[in-house]
């Protein structure tokens, strides 16, 4: 292990830090809002919306992230749609979080004990009151930690943005090592950026987990 | 002659298709299924390997024992946070290094793979297992039955119908990991389409989109089924456990 190479490095991966640290969280962003729209035109029903939902989970969910950055970014121009790295990456990883996404919203709001429903109704509560007093608080807190698994998942699959060249962690450690073979010390920076980011996220997520479990307990 | 005139009348029939004609071209199509098979089958191998050590190790994580759980937990979070690109990257580079021999690309594949399901295994395994109700394994134990006895005769049967869907699950990740073999020179799907695309760079410069589109779809056509599947036991598993 060569300290000075370390060194050297370092502000390179810091940069790289950042990129990975952006995309994901814009991708985290993008992927709940397009999840929540997913879940609600499945939920309500929602004519050719929620049929369109259904085939946009089933197809990203059971398709590799890099086949679809690639067909994305390399197949789309020759349709005459044009556009660059970071674009791609962002929409790419926005869709395949969303389809996830979607699954957790589902969960949570699914999971809603019917009784709570039908006491809502018979306390005469409008559907937006509903909303607002049962189904959101209740739905919101059993899908967080589905959530937080996801947006996990987003983060690590980030790593993949690398086919497409985006200056992220991966990418950064893969230059450096077919420039300067310092094998060994690039891979230790690379998985210690990864360890700073995930290990406080999977931390939280075991918390939230515990709590929700606790929060349900109470209510059975 | 056939060969020649051809693409060219359909190219000349339809210029949205002209891309498309290349998957059928010659024998791209039997090449691309071989690299899929290539990659299914170090899904395959890695899932064989994988299972049986994350059943043990799961097992293991349901003994009081501290040491063991405290340790078995920290290899299980290892590749819960590691990307799995980064599990191949240090399997790929440290293996041939450390241990000084040459490993082709398949083998760093399946044994990087193999680690990392036997850590999924092992929770998918030590959740089912805990799921089981205290007074099945106090009845159990009432009875006489030694540790062994317990697993094999209370905990496992009542579990298996929650592993199973899981398990399934976990092949579709699998599958789909492959896609990052060409990162690490493995002869895959993906780079058979990319051979493909460059020998007809100059006579379908569309080639991209279709052969994408293509292996796109093999991938959904491999592991839908699987989700389903998994879906349906799932449910099945959830239905009997509540009724």
């Amino acid at each position: 292990m060569d300290w000075s190479v370390i060194a050297a490095s370092l502000p390179k991966f810091v940069h790289a830090f950042g990129v990975t640290l952006w995309l994901s969280a814009v991708s985290v962003i993008l992927a709940t809002l397009l999840g929540l729209v997913l879940a609600v035109c499945r939920d309500y029903k929602i004519p050719v919306l929620s049929q369109i939902s259904i085939a946009v989970e089933e197809l990203f969910r059971n398709t590799p992230l890099l086949i679809q950055l690639f067909f994305m970014y390399y197949g789309f121009p020759s349709i005459g749609i044009k556009m660059n790295a970071e674009a791609c990456a962002i929409i790419g990883m926005a869709i395949l979080g969303g389809a996830y996404m979607s699954g957790a919203f589902q969960g949570g709001f699914g999971g809603i004990p019917t009784v709570q429903i039908e006491s809502a109704r018979a306390l005469g509560l409008s559907i937006p009151q509903m909303i607002r007093y049962v189904t959101l608080p209740q739905g919101l807190t059993r899908s967080v930690p589905a959530i937080a698994a996801n947006a996990i998942f987003i983060v690590k699959e980030t790593s993949i943005f690398t086919v497409i060249a985006v200056p992220e962690l991966t990418n950064t450690a893969r230059d450096l090592i077919g420039l300067y073979y310092h094998t060994n010390e690039y891979l230790l920076e690379l998985v210690i950026a990864y360890a700073i980011i995930l290990i406080p996220l999977s931390v939280v997520l075991t918390l939230l987990e515990r709590r929700v479990r606790r929060g349900s307990f109470r209510t059975a | 002659m056939v060969h020649s005139v051809l693409p060219e009348a359909m190219s000349l029939a339809s210029t949205a298709q002209a891309g498309f004609t290349v998957i059928f071209t010659g024998d791209n199509f039997t090449r691309l299924l071989v690299g899929l098979w290539t990659s299914i089958s170090i899904a395959g191998l890695a899932l064989i390997i994988g299972i049986p050590l994350g059943v043990i190790l799961g097992a293991l994580r349901t003994l009081p024992n501290p040491v063991l759980r405290v340790v078995l937990r920290i290899y299980l979070e290892c590749f819960r946070i590691l990307p799995t690109l980064v599990v191949l990257f240090l399997a790929y580079y440290i293996l041939p290094a450390e241990f000084n021999v040459q490993v082709s690309g398949p083998t760093v594949a399946v044994v990087a793979f193999g680690l990392w399901v036997s850590a999924e295994i092992s929770d998918i395994v030590r959740g089912a297992l805990v799921s089981v109700s205290d007074h099945q394994v106090d009845a159990g134990k009432a009875l006489g039955m030694s540790g062994l006895q317990l697993l094999r005769y209370v905990r496992l049967p009542q579990s298996i119908n929650l592993m199973i869907p899981a398990t399934i699950n976990l092949a579709t990740r699998v599958i789909k990991t492959t896609s990052l073999l060409l990162l690490i020179s493995v002869i895959d799907v993906v780079t058979v389409g990319q051979q493909i695309m460059e020998s007809n760079r100059m006579s379908h410069p569309d080639a991209a989109f279709w052969v994408y589109g293509f292996i796109f779809l093999l991938y959904f056509i491999v592991c839908w089924p699987l989700s389903k599947l998994a879906q349906m036991l799932e449910h099945r598993a959830k239905e009997r456990n509540n009724g």
